[in-house]
């Protein structure tokens, strides 16, 4: 059994002066080197809970647990070379004169030898493959890429966890992709990665375990197959599975093909398999 | 899917248009020619920085009249060429929703945010609140009139910014992205508000987004932007059957498209190329079934 890295017990988190409850009584564990994405309409509480867990907001109520230990007991550089998030929008996290600097900042902060510090920063270029931009001043890449040196930033920390409130400004499909296969290439390297993201087509290709929230509290949190086969739950927080796995419930039982496919190559075999016998 | 019938008047005619930001050296738009009828639902494709902003301000003016730069070759909207014309007369006939509401939206009341167009226009304030109401009927947002825009949701959000620009009575709706920050129900919102204004009111629609499955449901034509130029236009169908081009612009299909695609690799044909669930039902029930 591996053990819990992230425990949440009865978080509650509401946001002043307004009164507005984003979390209520969230209780969850995620275990070292799992794949976890979060789903749940806007403000069903996706980003206020990655906040809670990396300590940017303090629980109202309830407590969160990274390592077994309190983050309200870790100072903050502590906690980042625990766990470590990437924010929605990409530029509130960007403020170095190059790229080279906003990786190392982390790092030298921790009081690192200069040696050290350089050497974590090539690992992360390398890791993100952002070698021609490592001069650039990062507000001046496309969306994409400033993502990418956020994440590489963040990773030169060293945490064990990553974090990633998937960017929605300015991203196509291929930029969606392309983050979400960052985060499955962290997966297969060890690190537990958790994401939020609208974008259900590519959770039920990549993620293992999928949380869904709904006004601020857990409505389900299974397998992508046994979290999409639920699409009456799931349109309480106005999400639906993916359009093959609504196409899939939607056939004739009769026909035989499987109702839980997550992909159209699923699908796709399935059926060649059937018309082809 | 019956074939909407189009008034034939064009509504939207661009001539050999190419354009640059100020001290750009490359074309954002290159060797642009086109013609959108009044009362079409026109959805734009591409990949990020393809040139689909830079399309959408085309069309209301603010470039090149407030982004500079240069500009070759014509826009007309409603008849006006759009470098004769100030941006606040188009204003009164193109109507534009961005990406983030936030970014659009500035005053403490819903009331006074849809008011503010029809304010400035000098109308007679029975003619503004006359206004006022039917916008925030055909949105939706009726009863809201009080509530503070930062209260309200995503999608309730960018059904306030297209009720701000219908307030001005525009016979083309420009949307730029303004579903990619909402959540599936969000988007299915602004997808049906625009859907009956389109089809009620006759407004042109002008959508730029990433969210074919609705593309698929929702739009006559799309025009596909790739590096700056128009690289193909077409029925939902035409557009989504076509691998290569679809891998050329970075566009994916709604999966369902994607399966047809799939099965016609491996030498079978649906009888109809699906775009919606619907379809796709029926041509795998016409597969097993022999047809």
């Amino acid at each position: 059994m591996r053990a819990p890295v992230i425990e949440v017990e009865n978080l509650t988190y509401i946001y002043r002066p307004y009164g507005i409850v984003a979390l209520e009584d969230v209780s969850l564990e995620i275990k070292e080197g799992e794949f976890v994405a979060i789903i749940g309409r806007n403000g069903s509480g996706k980003t206020t809970l990655l906040k809670n867990i990396v300590g940017l907001l303090k629980p109202t109520q309830g407590r969160v647990l990274v390592e077994g230990v309190d983050i309200s007991r870790s100072t903050v550089a502590e906690l980042a070379t625990r766990v470590g998030l990437v924010l929605q929008n990409p530029d509130q996290q960007l403020f170095s004169q190059t790229v080279e600097e906003e990786i190392a900042f982390g790092p030298r902060n921790l009081g690192l030898p200069e040696s050290e510090v350089e050497s974590r920063v090539e690992e992360a270029i390398a890791l993100l493959g952002l070698e021609r931009f490592r001069h650039e001043f990062p507000l001046a890449l496309s969306i994409g890429d400033r993502a990418r040196v956020v994440i590489a930033s963040v990773l030169a920390m060293r945490p064990h966890i990553i974090l990633l409130d998937e960017p929605t400004m300015g991203q196509d499909y291929r930029g969606h992709r392309e983050i979400m296969s960052i985060a499955e290439r962290l997966h297969r390297d060890g690190y537990t990665v958790v994401i939020a993201t609208h974008h259900v087509d590519l959770v039920a290709e990549y993620a293992q375990r999928v949380i869904v929230l709904c006004e601020g509290r857990v409505l389900l949190d299974d397998t992508p197959a046994a979290v999409f086969s639920q699409p009456e739950v799931l349109r309480r927080t106005h999400m639906a599975p993916p359009q093959i796995t609504r196409l899939a419930q939607a056939l004739p039982p009769s026909l035989e093909l499987p109702r839980d496919v997550l992909t159209v190559e699923e699908l796709g075999e399935a059926v060649l398999e059937l018309l082809h016998n | 899917m019956v074939a909407k019938e189009f008034q034939e008047t064009p509504q939207i005619v661009i001539r050999d248009v190419s354009y640059r930001y100020p001290d750009a050296e490359d074309y954002a738009l290159e060797g642009l020619n086109l013609t959108i009828h009044k009362g079409e639902f026109v959805a734009i494709l591409g990949e990020h920085l393809a040139g689909k902003s830079t399309f959408c301000q085309l069309l209301n003016g603010i470039i090149p009249n407030f982004k500079g730069g240069e500009l070759e070759g014509s826009v007309l909207v409603c008849g006006l060429d759009t470098q004769d014309v100030s941006v606040a007369e188009l204003a009164r006939k193109v109507g534009i929703v961005l990406q983030d509401p936030e970014a659009q939206l500035f005053t403490t009341k819903v009331i006074n945010e849809v008011a503010f167009g029809p304010e400035n226009l000098g109308l007679e304030r029975e003619e503004i609140l006359r206004r006022v109401r039917w916008a925030l009927k055909v949105v939706g947002l009726e009863g809201m009139e009080d509530r503070p825009p930062p209260s309200l949701s995503g999608g309730q959000k960018q059904r306030l910014a297209i009720a701000a620009a219908l307030a001005m009575r525009p016979e083309v709706l420009v949307l730029d992205e303004a579903t990619s920050q909402l959540d599936p129900v969000g988007t299915e919102e602004v997808f049906s508000v625009v859907r009956r204004l389109n089809r009620e009111y006759e407004v042109t629609i002008i959508m730029s987004t990433h969210k074919s499955e609705e593309v698929a449901r929702f739009a006559d034509r799309i025009l596909v932007i790739h590096q700056g130029r128009l690289i193909a236009q077409g029925t939902p169908q035409e557009i989504f059957r076509d691998t290569e081009l679809l891998r050329r612009a970075a566009i994916r299909p709604p999966q369902v498209s994607e399966l047809a695609n799939y099965l016609e690799a491996h030498s079978l044909r649906m009888l109809e190329f699906p775009i919606t669930i619907e379809q796709a039902k029926r041509g795998i029930e016409q597969l097993f079934a022999g047809v």
